[in-house]
């Protein structure tokens, strides 16, 4: 048995100044504060990567910089999916005993750190370099692929896409750590600029500076328990070009292993955490996890369906479209806010019932997928 | 592998694809060997260029000097004839399912495929 004892969260957005490893540090603190543990507790380091200071051995320069010697660390990279692959991994070490306390960390400082061009050139690398790099491809490209492949088969409009951005503004407007917090409507989503159709400036997930950490430890430590019932993976390719066709892709797999793991049905969820690069990887990971039949999420969206008073509040904390993206850090909050619904402390975004939550992350092109389901217990 | 053919991927006119001698197994990544079954030494062979769309986005927004002096570039999937898909260029009024046929264009100092609706 593993439980998630802790967890911390910087705003996103810009922090001029602040280095990977600051914005790293930070959200560590305040994970171990929640956590009511100290250094010396944490026997286990996990993180992520950064491509703004890249280094091959990230785990240990962080566990040096923080003050930790943990008898287990390194680093792990697996895109968009890292921080619940990571999550995944520390549950294992936990529940077979290598290690008590894991903290599980990822910060950078993207947005300040880099130039944006320099950003999208980086992350377009996930791409084949002698078949589609040369083609000038960016992420966004990779996704309006998808999405226009999407709206061919399933008859998805631009404006149903457009519902998930409203969602996620409209939910980061309630959380002061979000990178925005203007309310946007479906007709400032269509106006925005085209980037990659059919994908617009509103579809995409901004660039930010955050760091974000948890504790997953053997034992509770608090009064609130939130417990890893069970998790999963599928990967079925790196690259867009290699990737099966829609009704195969990896979601559908991994939710299906991570409901065989723990007994859930998807009717049991009650709060839903999942991952929202741009408006279509959220549309398509609704259908495929079964939040939402097929071609049928976005009236879901419309219907206050996925909003906090909905019968399957999601992402309250606004997403990687609103809240930001840091990286690894970005898909990492929303674990973050998962667990404050679960333990009740989400502030004015508190649902009613977070007792057991679906979190799902998608890694490359839809290539890599983690799928976890958390429970409170008291 | 079996000789190397040059294509585009080498500033050539070509677009060429790989079949697994042993389990006939088609794929458009050169690999030494094939991904489904593992024999090495799958034929290389040079694709007819026709295919038909399964997917395009139009990059309005490029990362680099190099490829903004290009924008907009239709990107596309294309499922090729010989039973290989590939990421290519196009024409920007190409809708998926349409039936089309390659050149090749000088994109970003490189050359790169571009498919045309077929006549």
């Amino acid at each position: 048995m593993s439980f998630i004892t802790g967890v911390g969260l910087t705003s996103f957005g810009k922090h001029e100044g602040s280095s990977s490893l600051d914005l790293m540090s930070k959200a560590a603190q305040a994970a171990l504060d929640d956590a009511g543990l100290k250094r010396v507790d944490i026997d286990g380091v996990l993180c992520g990567y950064s491509t703004v200071s890249p280094h091959i051995m990230l785990a240990t320069v962080f566990a040096e910089h923080f003050g930790i010697r943990p008898s287990y660390a390194h680093a792990v990279q697996v895109g968009g999916a890292t921080g619940l692959a990571m999550t995944m991994l520390a549950h294992h070490l936990v529940e077979a005993g290598v290690a008590r306390n894991v903290l599980v960390v990822a910060g950078e400082n993207r947005l300040t750190g880099q130039s944006r061009d320099a950003s999208i050139q980086a992350l377009a690398q996930v791409g084949h370099p002698d078949y589609e790099v040369p083609l000038g491809p960016t992420i966004p490209a990779y996704y309006g692929l998808v999405a226009n492949r999407y709206i061919y088969e399933y008859g998805v409009t631009e404006e149903d896409l457009a519902e998930f951005a409203v969602l996620m503004r409209a939910h980061a407007c309630s959380h002061p750590g979000a990178q925005f917090h203007d309310p946007i409507t479906v007709a400032d989503v269509m106006a925005s600029k085209p980037v990659a159709m059919p994908l617009k400036l509103l579809d995409c997930c901004p660039v930010s500076d955050g760091g974000a950490a948890f504790v997953i430890s053997r034992e509770r430590t608090g009064e609130a328990g939130v417990r890893i019932r069970g998790c999963a993976q599928a990967h079925t390719h790196q690259h867009v070009t290699a990737a099966p066709r829609l009704s195969e892709l990896g979601a559908e797999i991994s939710v299906a292993r991570a409901k065989e793991a723990t007994g859930l049905a998807i009717s049991n969820v009650r709060y839903a955490a999942i991952y929202d690069s741009f408006t279509i990887t959220l549309a398509m990971l609704l259908e495929d996890l079964g939040l939402a039949g097929r071609g049928e999420a976005a009236a879901r969206v419309r219907a206050g369906h996925f909003g906090r008073d909905g019968a399957m509040p999601m992402n309250t904390h606004g997403g990687l479209l609103s809240y930001g993206h840091c990286g690894v850090g970005g898909a990492m909050a929303h674990l973050v806010e998962a667990h404050l619904q679960m333990t009740g402390r989400a502030a004015t975004r508190q649902v009613r019932d977070a007792s057991i939550a679906l979190l799902h992350g998608d890694g490359g092109v839809l290539s890599s997928h983690v799928s976890m389901f958390l429970e409170r217990v008291r | 592998m079996s000789e190397r053919l040059a294509d585009w991927t080498r500033s050539e006119e070509a677009v060429t694809y790989q079949t697994c001698t042993a389990c006939g197994h088609v794929q458009y990544f050169h690999r030494a060997f094939c991904a489904a079954c593992g024999a090495s030494n799958p034929r290389v062979a040079r694709a007819s260029g026709k295919g038909r769309v399964y997917a395009t986005s139009l990059v309005c927004r490029a990362a680099t000097p190099e490829t903004r002096a290009h924008v907009p570039y239709n990107i596309l999937l294309v499922d090729c004839a010989e039973g290989f898909r590939m990421m290519a260029h196009g024409e920007t009024d190409l809708a998926i399912g349409d039936e089309v046929t390659a050149s090749f264009k000088p994109f970003a100092g490189k050359l790169v495929p571009f498919f045309a609706k077929r006549k």
